[in-house]
């Protein structure tokens, strides 16, 4: 007896808003990868409460999965960030103009 | 009312304002330091939930391994890169976040399921790790794979080429042999030449 299914998806949308805004609205690239970490996030609650819901472990499983790909896609994306910033001195991408002509 | 579900609205909000405050920083540390507010919050959950080994994973992986990993990261950019303001389009980027957020409520409280209340239920870590390994260990491997690619990758952009420099100040010195520079971990090395 916790709470309804409802709240908790309530909760992980919210969540997943807020990665979503956060996602699109900053400038700033670490903040960007930071929005798809929250993203990630609230992808996980609604899959752990629907596991719950359904009395399947499928949901956790697929939750470690979640947790598995979101570690190798901020280390490969933080890595991108580094790189890209030692080329152009600059993790604002309005500034990558390096392919313009 | 019970125990849980008092727990659980606390926690909802501890969650929800660590997330708000954390994507509205424009210090990327701060915004660090909240998400680990958050992703804690969200592992006491995930424990009430009902998955105990994911309560731990998500504070060693992401309260620990992943935030300590961002946060080693925006130390090694010389200029705090707090000073990057908002898009221009930061309006309708909220606006669309918002509709597509009522658009979700509306989904899920539409569905007569979305009413029914959680029972508790625990996966053992034991039975969670017999289950994972018996019917799902080829998407294991699969995620091996997947870490071993991206291990590859970033040691290959990682790497330190010469070329770069000699574009990047092509007035200057040319830089000494690869061999000398070894180990150096700052990222935009300004070098006095004599």
């Amino acid at each position: 007896m916790i709470v309804p299914l409802g709240h908790v998806f309530l909760l992980a949308g919210l969540v997943f808003a807020m990665g979503l805004v956060c996602l699109v609205a900053r400038r700033n690239l670490i903040m960007t990868l930071i929005g798809v970490e929250v993203m990630m996030n609230a992808a996980a609650i609604a899959f752990v409460a629907a596991a719950l819901r359904w009395q399947l472990m499928e949901g956790q499983v697929f939750v470690l999965f979640i947790l598995a790909v979101s570690a190798a896609e901020i280390s490969l994306g933080l890595a991108l960030v580094v790189s890209v910033y030692r080329r152009t001195g600059s993790i604002d991408p309005d500034r990558y103009d390096i392919l313009k002509w | 009312m019970s125990l849980y579900a008092v727990i659980f609205y606390v926690l909802g909000l501890v969650i929800l304002t660590a997330t708000g405050l954390a994507v509205t920083r424009r210090q990327p540390v701060h915004a660090v330091l909240y998400l680990i507010v958050a992703f804690s919050g969200t592992a006491a959950l995930f424990f009430m939930l009902g998955a105990p080994l994911l309560a731990v994973f998500m504070v060693i992986i992401y309260a620990g391994a992943i935030m300590v990993l961002v946060l080693f990261v925006i130390m090694l950019f010389q200029r705090s890169p707090h000073e990057i303001g908002l898009l221009p389009q930061w309006g309708p980027a909220t606006l669309l976040g918002a509709v597509f957020l009522a658009v979700a409520v509306i989904t899920v409280f539409k569905d007569p399921g979305s009413s029914v209340v959680l029972q508790g239920a625990v996966a053992q870590p034991r039975d969670f790790g017999r289950f994972l390994f018996d019917r799902y260990w080829l998407a294991v491997e699969i995620v091996s794979i997947l870490f071993l690619v991206a291990l590859v990758a970033i040691i290959h952009l990682g790497k330190r080429r010469d070329t770069e420099e000699i574009e990047k100040c092509p007035s200057s010195h040319p830089s000494p042999p690869r061999g000398e520079r070894k180990g150096e971990g700052v990222i935009y090395h300004k070098e006095e030449h004599p």
